[in-house]
């Protein structure tokens, strides 16, 4: 069993150490002459209008909350749907009436107008 | 069980004549033979991302008539490796501006999301680094790094267009999650495990054993799950995020060289993770038609091996062909705006993929597997199956055909670059 | 030729009486000079009443006297246009050098709000009652109006910083506060989109205020590729300004050549041969077709679809290889001349024009193929950037952005000019003025450009293809090597130019982009007094935040790819 996740170890590290190798590399490797223009932010080829705070829009707030509530569900979900083959039809009917509770706040949410984007 | 370990007790037995049960230093084989297989698996990503940046643009250059990359090495295959020498000889900018630990930091944990994920894919009958039992649920969650580490470009950059394409790529990736994960739940419903390799064994080598072709809910599981995963991976119709015509290539603008690669390197290497799990979930994996697991478990030696090498043909080529269609996909189709995009998942993919799972769900209750009701079904999804695909091949070959009688009119042709007259 | 009969002025000679100080014509058109005081009310009367209702400003200009006559320093000239009946008027107006005032007309005409900008950033003339009266195409630290007579030319002026824009934007916040109604200050995001935007084409700048990404308000500031044609055409002989043409709109520079050429021919008074029109004809449907594979291309691109560009960018390469053949050059062409072409066609053109035309459909359906009925872009298309016919009039519409409004109007059918009356072709028209509408105008029209171009080659007449018109245009090689009056004719026209009479003329084509016009000024010397280009995406551009403010990013870029805005030809 430890075994099985030892692995992940093994690729994280991979996957951390070779691409900061990599950037280190192509950082001898590669010139570095910064100037004041080049380091300025892109804004379409003339100077930035500054910005004094980046906010986001509502919205994303509204799609990041419902992402959180439909997530955890499925979270749940996944467990049982590895055993629904033993529960039998408790476990069945309990999952039915858990999605139609999901379902009633995506409708919720729907005529909520929550989905919409503009 | 795992090849790795199979390949340890090799090690021991063979280098040490010692028995691997009980001799004291196996975890040491076992450390060395892990990591020479996490390294191989990486360079499976480098392999495949690589190459297949090559692959993509020439297929763009058929379907588009032109030719594409064509000058590094014989028929430019080596393009790939001269963009990626580029990228590392190029000046490493950092915005002045920039969050920089954010902005430093983005583009590892993009590339580690991409990659972590790679472990718990099995390529072959015993070929994976790690099974886990809880492989799909591991899949969804360390591809959600990759959200993190856009979200972290587009707002450490400091640049209002990469904003702009960190939080779309942030509500699309995260939207998209669901009904891709409600689809991946028809999957394990049907087959009872979260781990990959139970799933593939879940299903046969035969269509009409694989989960796609079983019942129709499924079928239409299969379906959403690929549109889901072309949106996860930031491909056309769904390439908002780095839409180049509107918000300028979005969260990676302000990147140059070698960290600007690594977001390419994710986003090609996410193409082929996204038809890997559709591969392993629904088309049966690396199952061989005619040939059980326990088959391949019970050989010995060179048949053992070729089995395994057979599997992973067969995995590779089932993924590969999915990558395929997304290419053209992307090659065919406009890029959809914000509010369609959001409205797409939302509206229509979320209650559907629930509406597949709970189908799925009721036809488990009600249809006894290996019962005429489930071979009825599994032949008519096998029918309508072979029908789209069989239509779709014959387009291709059609205008493949076509193409291929206009290039030959112009051989011998002094021609000028690109082909300007097809006759 | 026939030129559309000059409209009668009875009702407006009764309405003005006294103020109306002269009657002319300015070219076929039918032209009154007023007096300064009655100029405002002038304008409401042709626009208004019933016997003229001028519904388009199709050009604002002024010209500087300062060396042409002892009058008034400045005149001020209208050109309106009646769309249903096709009567134009010509306006003027003097305007004293120590008051240069003028009342603004841009509560009358939406056209008139870049073009009186225009003509006071290049005059310095004042429109009172402007809303925003300031420069347009040269940068907001020149010094000076460029196209006075008494300007220093080799003086230049550096730009050190780009305008903020701010002004126009709280102007815009103020008139409009509904929009940032229920927002929080610092909810909304200014950024510049564009000049080196993907989908500005390199040259476009728009501020934009986002919500989101919905845009609040869009202020457009163009003249990033002002080059001072104008001034540059002044000071150059009438065949050495064609080159300068080219470069107006590039895509299609043919078709800018045919429209120069035919206002100096019509100040001039000559009358081309008939396989000159024709070839004329021929070469500037071409140009059409490129025209709109090339906007149509960029278009779909910035909807995300490359493949199409790609279909048609090699048609586009193909047309080019044939125009090479003609006229040697691919992109600027400077084929015409005055009085003529430079050279006849080669041999084996008719042939290769056939086999051409027969090639032209199949990339054009396969593009329609990817998209006309794909619903990703419907659904981007269908309904974005939608204008109505009225609103694009008074907006100075022309070309295929009007006629996608649903409105028929074409100059090749209105006011035929080259023997385009001889020709059988429709009009495509659409439906609501969209994004949608405005690619598939310009797909049909692909279509009516073969039809024409093949009935062009099938009724091409022989004979010369330059006027004989021995004060304009050069003799032939072998006249002027081969006898003595030849010889001299070269030298005269060579050494002394065109010098056309003393004389103005409005003179317009029907340009991919819409009306093409130009109004030339000649003092009767070799260089223009003036020549002023009627560029048609210039007064479409002025409706651009119009279409835009309420939509998404992403509809502003698929609208901007549908107006076609040709930086070359907006900011000449």
């Amino acid at each position: 069993m430890g075994y099985s996740y030892a692995p992940l170890l093994f690729v994280v590290g991979f996957a951390l150490v070779i691409p900061v190798a990599f950037v280190l590399l192509s950082t001898r490797l590669g010139p570095r002459r910064p100037n004041p223009v080049k380091t300025e932010p892109y804004e379409s080829g003339i100077v930035p209008i500054p910005a004094p705070e980046r906010k986001f829009q509502v919205r994303f707030y509204l799609v990041a909350v419902s992402f959180l509530l439909f997530d955890v569900e499925i979270v749940f979900l996944f467990p049982w749907a590895v055993r629904f083959r033993s529960l039998g039809w408790f476990g069945f009917g309990a999952m039915l009436i858990f999605l139609a509770v999901l379902v009633l706040g995506l409708i919720y949410e729907w005529r909520k107008g929550a989905l919409e984007w503009r | 069980m795992n090849i790795m370990h199979y390949l340890a007790d090799l090690l021991v037995r063979s280098l040490f004549k010692a028995d691997p049960a009980t001799w004291p230093y196996t975890w040491i084989a076992y450390a060395v033979v892990i990591g020479v297989g996490a390294l191989l698996a990486f360079a499976f990503v480098a392999i495949f991302a690589g190459p297949v940046t090559w692959i993509e643009r020439r297929i763009a250059g058929r379907i588009q008539s032109r030719i594409g990359p064509n000058r590094n090495g014989p028929q430019g295959c080596l393009q790939w490796l001269a963009d990626g020498i580029k990228c590392w000889l190029k000046e490493d900018l950092v915005p002045a501006t920039a969050d920089k630990p954010l902005y430093l930091a983005a583009p590892y944990l993009v590339f580690t999301g991409m990659f972590g994920a790679f472990v718990v894919l099995p390529f072959g009958a015993h070929v994976i680094a790690a099974d886990l039992n809880v492989g799909l649920l591991y899949i969804l969650a360390v591809t959600s790094l990759v959200v993190v580490g856009l979200l972290m470009a587009g707002w450490g950059s400091n640049s209002k267009w990469a904003l702009f394409g960190g939080v779309r790529s942030a509500a699309q990736l995260v939207s998209y999650e669901v009904p891709s994960a409600f689809s991946l739940m028809a999957v394990v419903l049907m087959a009872g495990t979260l781990s990959t390799q139970g799933i593939v064994g879940a299903q046969g080598g035969w269509p009409w054993q694989w989960f796609v072709f079983r019942n129709p809910f499924l079928f239409a599981a299969f379906i959403m799950y690929f549109i889901s995963a072309i949106a996860e991976g930031n491909r056309t119709p769904f390439d908002l995020p780095e839409a180049e015509s509107e918000i300028i290539a979005g969260y990676n603008i302000e990147y140059s060289g070698m960290r600007f690669l690594f977001f390419l390197f994710a986003e090609w290497a996410n193409m082929w993770i996204m038809a890997a799990v559709a591969t392993l979930a629904f088309l049966g994996g690396w199952q061989i038609p005619g040939i059980s697991p326990e088959r391949i478990a019970e050989a010995k030696g060179w048949t053992f091996v070729g089995w395994q090498a057979l599997s992973f043909a067969i995995f590779v080529f089932k993924g590969t062909c999915l990558v395929f269609t997304i290419i053209q996909i992307r090659w065919t189709l406009p890029r959809l705006r914000v509010d369609q995009l959001m409205i797409t998942c939302w509206k229509y993919l979320v209650p559907l993929s629930m509406g597949s799972a709970t189908g799925v769900l009721l036809l488990m209750a009600l249809v006894r597997e290996g019962g005429i009701v489930d071979w009825v079904m599994r032949g008519a999804m096998l029918l309508v199956g072979l029908l789209v695909a069989g239509a779709y091949i014959r387009k291709v070959r059609a205008t493949f055909m076509a193409d291929r009688d206009n290039y030959k009119k112009m051989e011998g042709r002094d021609l000028w670059y690109p082909p300007y007259r097809l006759p | 030729m026939t030129a559309p009969a000059a409209c009668d002025l009875s009702a407006l000679r009764a309405r003005l009486g006294m103020a109306l100080l002269e009657e002319t014509l300015l070219g076929g058109i039918a032209q009154v000079r007023v007096a300064r005081e009655a100029l405002a009310d002038t304008l409401r009367f042709l626009r208004d009443d019933p016997a003229y209702r001028m519904h388009q400003l199709t050009e604002l200009t002024a010209i500087d006297c300062l060396l042409l006559r002892d009058t008034e320093r400045f005149d001020v000239a209208y050109i309106l246009h009646n769309l249903q009946t096709r009567r134009r008027v010509a306006v003027r107006c003097a305007v004293p050098e120590e008051d240069p005032r003028v009342p603004s007309a841009s509560g009358l005409w939406r056209a008139a709000d870049w073009a009186e900008r225009e003509v006071y950033d290049q005059y310095g003339i004042v429109f009172t009652g402007h809303p925003n009266m300031k420069r347009i195409l040269n940068h907001h630290e020149f010094v000076g109006h460029p196209l006075r007579k008494d300007f220093d030319i080799y003086r230049g002026y550096w730009l050190s910083e780009a305008e903020s824009l701010a002004d126009e934007l709280d102007r815009r916040r103020a008139a409009n506060p509904q929009r940032l109604a229920g927002m929080q200050p610092g909810e909304t995001m200014v950024l510049n989109l564009g000049p080196s935007h993907p989908a500005a084409h390199g040259t476009l700048r728009n501020l934009v205020e986002l919500a989101g990404e919905e845009i609040l308000f869009c202020i457009p500031e163009i003249g990033y590729l002002h080059r001072g044609f104008e001034k540059s055409a002044e000071v150059h002989e009438y065949n050495q300004v064609i080159p300068y043409t080219d470069r107006l709109n590039y895509c299609s520079a043919i078709s800018n050549n045919v429209g120069y050429a035919k206002a100096v021919e019509a100040l001039c008074g000559i009358e081309v041969p008939p396989r000159c029109q024709y070839i004329r004809v021929i070469l500037a449907e071409l140009s059409r077709i490129m025209d709109h594979l090339v906007c149509n291309g960029a278009n779909l691109v910035d909807l995300g679809a490359l493949t199409n560009f790609w279909f048609l960018w090699n048609l586009r390469e193909r047309i080019y290889n044939l125009i090479e053949t003609v006229t040697g050059a691919r992109l600027t062409n400077s084929y015409t001349r005055i009085g003529g072409l430079s050279e006849d066609l080669p041999e084996g053109f008719v042939p290769a024009c056939r086999a051409l035309l027969k090639e032209v459909p199949k990339p054009v359906n396969d593009a329609l193929k990817l998209v006309a009925r794909n619903r990703i872009f419907l659904d981007r298309t269908v309904g974005v950037g939608m204008i109505s016919t009225d609103e694009a009039i008074s907006h100075g519409y022309s070309g295929p952005c009007l006629r996608a409004t649903g409105f028929e109007h074409d100059l090749r059918k209105t006011e035929p000019y080259y023997g385009y009356d001889r020709f059988q072709f429709e009009v495509p028209t659409g439906h609501q003025g969209d994004t949608y509408d405005r690619v598939m105008v310009r797909f049909l029209e692909i279509f009516e450009s073969v039809k024409i171009v093949e009935q062009a080659l099938d009724q091409l007449p022989g004979g010369p293809v330059k006027a004989d018109h021995p004060l304009s245009v050069l003799p032939d090689k072998d006249r002027t090597y081969g006898n003595i009056e030849g010889m001299v004719n070269h030298f005269k026209v060579i050494m002394h130019g065109i010098q056309p009479p003393r004389n103005e003329v409005y003179d317009c084509t029907e340009s991919p982009n819409g009306e093409l016009g130009f109004f030339v000024v000649s003092d009767g010397t070799m260089r223009p007094y003036k020549c002023k280009v009627r560029p048609p995406c210039f007064y479409i551009y002025t409706s651009f935040p119009r279409l835009v403010e309420g939509s998404l990013v992403a509809d502003a870029v698929a609208t901007l790819g549908s107006l076609n805005i040709i930086a070359g030809e907006l900011d000449r």
